[in-house]
């Protein structure tokens, strides 16, 4: 049968998503413009059907490390926040990537530094892509740029998770929370039973049978040599997701003179710029990164030869714009176009940063 | 055929839920619908607006530097945009919250008293239903029985039985637009 067309909120979507995912799991704490994860969670009550537990912990910290603990069991677990909380959570991202622990994590980005505003943002780029905790870890980072994709990409997030054994998270900003848009969501999958985690988590804490040695979950590992041993293996598992991994959109590219290399909203106000570009008959793509990390450096740079200018737009002072100038490795001029602090830019105000930046003489 | 649509005013006013009811009316005729609402420290007596998209088309950015339709509810709002109603396009305003007259002269220009009119049915909450009667009027975007499915939608069970107050609203307000 097929499923209804319903109209809800971003937030509201990755709530029923997680719901019908069958998350075990949710643990956070209320931040605008995200507070209505926990409330729809709270609303749809699925601990009394699904028996997914809900808590509204006592802090950020309190909810991140709620996660670790949920994740060590081979539970699938989530947290969701918003950019001050989310830095909150660093400490705990990078014990869970040290653990190597499946969790997701959801970011709905607002104005920052500092508490900042509530307006949307993409400012967060850096500290999800590179780093944000301590070490040398990776976090699976992906880019809503529509209500759909923000239940879609619970799935997707907790599917690369367990794959992996890493945190993903989910990085998408205010306009995608707080809009309301057309959705279908996924059907019902049942929680897992604690056989099928057994089987499939070997490594989780889930009581010792006489057959074999204890589980033991940390990111503690005092002799060096050991210690350099795990990173080597992170860093092996981080290759193969590269390879593996990487997904993007391009939009109105085969022809393109210039492109726009933008994510999450700003790529969707950057299809109206294309739009309205070549209504004035200029050739110009958009090319759309899904996956943050892994980055889409290759598809970025065959662009080399074909583009006269690249324009990296984010909501933020120029963060994006670093990989794609890495990934072209400078053979093509790439510029940076943003609006900060919970400003966002119009698709007008794009364009005639296209023409300033790229075609004037 | 698309209709990019701006309705803004007082938060309290009923903006983003007539922008909701809207919305679900274009879903229930199986339109692409965004509703982007401005969601900053908003309460009663604040500025609000809402982004209603309603399109046989998919919908690309839901941030948009001009409107088909601006609704507008007070004085802030007007200040604000006026200037972006696309040439050709409609402005709709409720004459109780506005000062000064639209100097645009290359746009279509109505005003609804839906204040009064409300006043008059003894409900002060039937004012924004009676602008979504004055719209619809003016541009028949969505059929009333889609309307009507989209209120129920878009309304909690408890209150269904608001709808026929909201229908009688709905169809006096397309009785009281008039062009300016």
């Amino acid at each position: 049968m097929a499923e209804e067309v319903k109209l809800m909120k971003g937030n509201e979507a990755i709530a029923r998503a997680a719901i019908r995912y069958g998350a075990d799991g949710y643990f956070g704490y209320p931040i605008t413009p995200q507070s209505e994860v926990l409330e729809t969670l709270m609303a749809e009550m699925p601990w009394k059907t699904t028996g997914m537990v809900v808590l509204q912990a006592e802090s950020e910290v309190a909810a991140i490390n709620m996660v670790y603990g949920g994740a060590s069991t081979g539970k699938r677990v989530m947290t969701s926040s918003s950019s001050p909380g989310v830095s909150l959570k660093q400490e705990g991202i990078s014990y869970l990537a040290g653990a190597e622990l499946p969790c997701l994590i959801v970011n709905v980005m607002r104005g920052g530094p500092g508490l900042g505003t509530i307006q949307p943002s993409q400012a967060d780029y850096f500290q999800t892509v590179k780093g944000g905790g301590h070490g040398d870890y990776r976090l699976i980072a992906l880019a809503p740029s529509s209500v759909q994709e923000m239940a879609d990409f619970v799935g997707l997030g907790f599917e690369l998770a367990f794959k992996y054994r890493n945190p993903a998270i989910i990085l998408a900003d205010g306009i995608i929370g707080q809009m309301m848009e057309k959705v279908i969501l996924p059907p019902f999958h049942p929680r897992q039973t604690e056989e099928e985690i057994r089987e499939q988590c070997p490594w989780a804490a889930q009581g010792k049978p006489a057959s074999r040695e204890r589980n033991v979950v940390t990111s503690l590992e005092l002799d060096p040599a050991k210690m350099e041993e795990n990173n080597i293996r992170f860093q092996k598992k981080y290759k193969l997701i590269e390879e593996n991994e990487v997904r993007y959109e391009e939009y109105q590219c085969e022809d393109a003179e210039y492109l726009l290399v933008a994510f999450g909203s700003s790529a969707r106000i950057c299809q109206k710029v294309v739009e309205n570009a070549r209504a004035e008959g200029l050739k110009l793509g958009l090319l759309r990164p899904i996956t943050l990390w892994p980055f889409p450096s290759a598809a970025i740079s065959r662009y080399v030869g074909q583009v006269k200018g690249i324009l990296s737009v984010e909501l933020n002072a120029g963060q994006m714009v670093e990989d794609v100038r890495l990934a072209v490795e400078c053979k093509v001029k790439v510029e940076h176009f943003g609006r900060l602090g919970g400003i966002v830019f119009t698709p007008d105000e794009v364009l005639q940063a296209l023409k300033d930046k790229f075609l004037r003489s | 055929m698309k209709h990019e649509i701006i309705i803004a005013g007082f938060g309290g006013q009923g903006v983003l839920s007539m922008g909701k009811i809207l919305a679900y009316s274009g879903l229930m005729e199986g339109k692409e619908v965004t509703w982007m609402p401005s969601y900053g420290p908003e309460q009663r007596g604040g500025t609000a607006n809402v982004t209603v998209i309603l399109s046989d088309e998919p919908i690309s950015s839901p941030i948009l530097n001009e409107y088909d339709i601006a609704i507008i509810l007070n004085q802030p709002s007007m200040d604000k945009f006026e200037s972006k109603v696309k040439p050709g396009g409609i402005l709709i305003y409720d004459s109780y919250g506005i000062h000064t007259p639209v100097l645009r002269t290359d746009i279509n220009v109505y005003k609804i008293d839906a204040m009064d009119a409300a006043t008059e049915m003894h409900n002060a909450k039937a004012f924004n239903m009676l602008i979504l009667g004055g719209l619809l009027k003016i541009e028949p975007m969505v059929q009333l029985e889609n309307v009507l499915a989209g209120l129920k939608k878009s309304l909690p069970e408890r209150h269904h039985d608001l709808i026929p107050m909201n229908e009688a609203a709905i169809k006096r307000g397309m009785e009281i637009i008039e062009r300016v």
